[in-house]
């Protein structure tokens, strides 16, 4: 699987030359940059350094060159500066090195960084094989490539595929071509397709016909070398039957200046399969004037293909300066199910735009969205969501509940549901309350013993409690941390 | 325990408390009465260190400390306790989370260790059984739901539990039946009445002091105590109302 050779010359040579070009070696950590800027090279460069095949490098050429005619979109409700696209790196790795076979060959120094994040890769017991309360395998994304891959074997035991992407296009190309791009097309928004052009790393899983995951996956995305656009390409399919709970968490050191992170996250659900996707997002929101802070502009889709399959999202989007990101599901299965559970947190100057589509072409298709937004500081938040009903589709239900929590008066919560249904037979329900924190209820807590905080960190957390609870226990614990911390210093 | 002089205290600018002074020692219950707009309320809320309660005047001691100058989660860890007239729903938040973080939080305020999740509920059923109330109605989101009479016994359960040395309690009586009236009563009796506890009851009526019997009753009227005696004079005002004898 090392070997595979790069059939393709002209992209080795591209690969050369501009590694030649510059030297952007910064942190102590070797980190390999491609050169700042996006060009065909910076495409080739980075297929070259990925080893990848041929049919690769053309589709990342393919969507690089219609990413240079889209626009940036602009209808979130976002302010969002201009982008200047060269003068970014994109692509950043580790120093290569031979492949590793366990985490003792890791550089220590990046063991370091997750330790400082305190990042349950401390489940090292785990990794290393000691067998502990709940096997998580963790494939490590640091600086866009996996330096640690763990539980390989006992997944491969299961039949379960779960690796990088980039080793998945050299060793299952079949499988890839057959669905990457499938869910989320090459041309589906600027920020989808510049992803195609230069996504750096992500993760593959493939669940075989009737297999039950034997653990939760899960993947710590990091970004760490400075001035660096994280491009994350995840990619899941679940034959038929199958199940898997995957979770992504996502945490970063502070930077000054703005980064830009655009993911594609494709899920694919055969007959039956079910697929649970849960996300805690703590990217560097940006300091208290609004200075810094990561573009998270992310697009998640599931396809619910098969019949009876059902696909569910739960995310706790605490970090980012500009949150832009709308798991969804299309739900062509006929009886298939999606689910959305979201708690956002903006606060200081966050802006977060963020929602849902549920599209219903199957029969009997069920959607259930649960949104909790809070608003703190001079933020804005808001909530963007499709419903959509196709004609063929017969007795569709959705139910979806939109709540705001407001803390203070200068921030924003905003509600923008669409509501599309071609089917007379369709059930659609839509409640949304806002609400701010009462100076009743900090009083009443505090009098109880709470500080100001905690107090805020408690109600917080029992406003979110019906997405939290959604989430697998050691990540709802992590979360309802993170609920606390996201808010301090956001009253009084 | 707690000693009040001069105490002068606005809400929105207003003047509402006009030189209140009150002293009372452990082992000691008194019950303030007084009509509405007297600032018996006020009173509760500036002892508890409710934000917008402005203190101009005046001094309030808590065991020799300087209560004015302490944070509310401070003077709750303190052993401050107020049973609130209106108590304030928290959607999401189960009675038993919400008063095992409140204890620990007071607890590791006073150096001690928190309780496990065993040892509290083990004290939460005692409470509540006093009370007459049933677990399952602590494992709901505090106050949500809860009838009147329901959040009252609700927050003598939350005393009990919290264990302070000084309770004031606004109106703990109001929209409580007869029988809910017996068992909030003996509740009151049985928590706090000790040698080294107190109680002030803010109320309207006689009929709470029938099953907790006060040491001294005062009349708060305009923002000042006017009439300070025995339980005798709770019997008085019952009779005679308030305007004859804040007059």
């Amino acid at each position: 699987m090392d070997e595979v050779k790069i059939k393709d010359q002209a992209a080795r040579d591209a690969a050369l030359r501009v590694a030649d070009y510059e030297h952007g070696w910064s942190s102590a950590i070797e980190t390999d940059f491609a050169p700042k800027g996006l060009t065909e090279d910076t495409v080739r460069f980075i297929s070259a350094k990925k080893n990848e095949p041929e049919w690769m490098l053309d589709w990342r050429l393919k969507a690089f060159r219609h990413w240079q005619t889209m626009e940036t979109p602009d209808w979130a409700k976002l302010n969002v500066p201009p982008i200047d696209y060269q003068d970014a790196y994109y692509y950043a790795a580790p120093k290569a090195k031979p492949k590793l076979s366990s985490l003792d060959e890791v550089d220590p120094e990046i063991l370091e960084v997750y330790k400082k994040l305190g990042i349950p890769i401390e489940e090292q017991k785990v990794l290393a094989g000691v067998e502990g309360a709940r096997k998580v395998a963790v494939d490590a994304v640091f600086d866009s490539v996996s330096v640690a891959t763990t539980f390989r074997e006992e997944l491969k035991r299961a039949g379960v595929i779960f690796l990088s992407i980039s080793e998945a296009i050299r060793e299952y190309p079949e499988l890839v071509k057959k669905w990457l791009g499938k869910v989320v097309p090459m041309h589906d928004n600027y920020f989808a397709t510049l992803n195609c052009a230069v996504f750096s790393d992500g993760t593959f899983v493939y669940v075989p016909e009737g297999v039950r995951c034997p653990m939760e996956l899960s993947t710590y995305f990091r970004i760490n070398a400075e001035n660096t656009g994280q491009f994350e390409r995840t990619l899941i399919v679940a034959d038929k039957g199958a199940y898997v709970s995957y979770l992504e968490g996502c945490t970063a050191p502070m930077r000054d200046e703005n980064q830009l992170h655009a993911a594609v996250v494709e899920l694919v659900a055969l007959d039956d399969a079910e697929i649970k996707y849960s996300t805690v997002q703590n990217w560097y929101p940006g300091n208290a004037e609004g200075l810094g802070g990561i573009y998270n502009f992310v697009t998640k889709r599931a396809l619910c293909q098969g019949k009876r399959s059902k696909v569910s999202w739960t995310q706790v989007e605490t970090g980012s300066a500009i949150t832009w990101k709308y798991p969804s599901c299309v739900l062509n299965g006929d009886d298939s199910v999606g689910e959305f559970y979201s708690v956002a947190v903006t606060n200081n100057f966050q802006q977060a735009d963020t929602g849902t589509k549920m599209i219903h072409n199957g029969k009997r298709t069920r959607s259930t969205i649960v949104s909790k937004g809070i608003s703190a500081g001079k933020s804005n938040n808001t909530y963007r969501g499709i419903v959509r009903v196709a004609p063929n589709a017969e007795s569709v239900r959705n139910f979806t509940q939109c709540d705001s929590l407001l803390l203070g008066s200068t921030c924003g919560a905003h509600t923008v549901p669409y509501i599309e249904v071609r089917n007379p037979t369709a059930t659609v329900e839509h409640e949304a309350t806002t609400s701010k924190i009462s100076d009743d209820q900090l009083f009443y807590a505090m009098q109880r013993g709470l500080g100001q905080e905690e107090a805020v960190a408690l109600i917080v957390n029992g406003f979110a409690k019906e997405v939290l609870q959604q989430l697998p226990m050691e990540f709802a614990v992590e979360a309802q941390k993170l609920l606390g911390i996201s808010l301090e210093g956001s009253v009084g | 325990m707690l000693r009040i002089e001069n105490l002068h205290a606005t809400v929105a600018d207003k003047p509402i408390l006009k030189g209140l002074s009150l002293a009372i020692n452990a082992g000691e219950i008194h019950a303030i009465m007084g009509p509405n707009g007297a600032g018996k309320s006020t009173l509760s809320y500036v002892l508890g260190g409710r934000p917008g309660y402005e203190v101009i005047e005046g001094s309030a001691t808590f065991e020799g400390q300087d209560l004015l100058d302490m944070e509310p989660h401070e003077r709750a860890a303190a052993g401050l306790f107020l049973g609130f007239q209106y108590p304030v729903e928290i959607p999401g938040v189960s009675n038993v989370q919400f008063l095992r973080e409140a204890l620990n939080a007071q607890r590791k305020a006073r150096g001690q260790d928190p309780l496990s999740g065993g040892e509290f509920l083990k004290v939460a059923r005692e409470k509540a059984g006093l009370l007459k109330m049933d677990m399952d109605m602590l494992k709901r989101p505090v106050n949500v739901g809860f009838s009147g009479g329901e959040k009252k016994r609700n927050e003598m359960v939350q005393m009990g539990i919290l264990d302070p040395k000084l309770a004031i309690l606004d109106e703990t009586d109001s929209g409580l039946d007869i029988d809910a009236l017996r068992t909030v009563g003996d509740g009151i009796n049985a928590i706090m009445r000790r040698p080294d506890k107190a109680v002030l009851l803010i109320t309207h009526y006689q009929r709470l002091l029938d099953y907790v019997q006060p040491d001294f009753v005062h009349v708060l009227a305009g923002g000042r105590i006017v009439k300070s005696g025995g339980p005798e004079l709770a019997l008085e005002l019952e009779r005679e109302g308030y305007a004859e004898i804040a007059a």
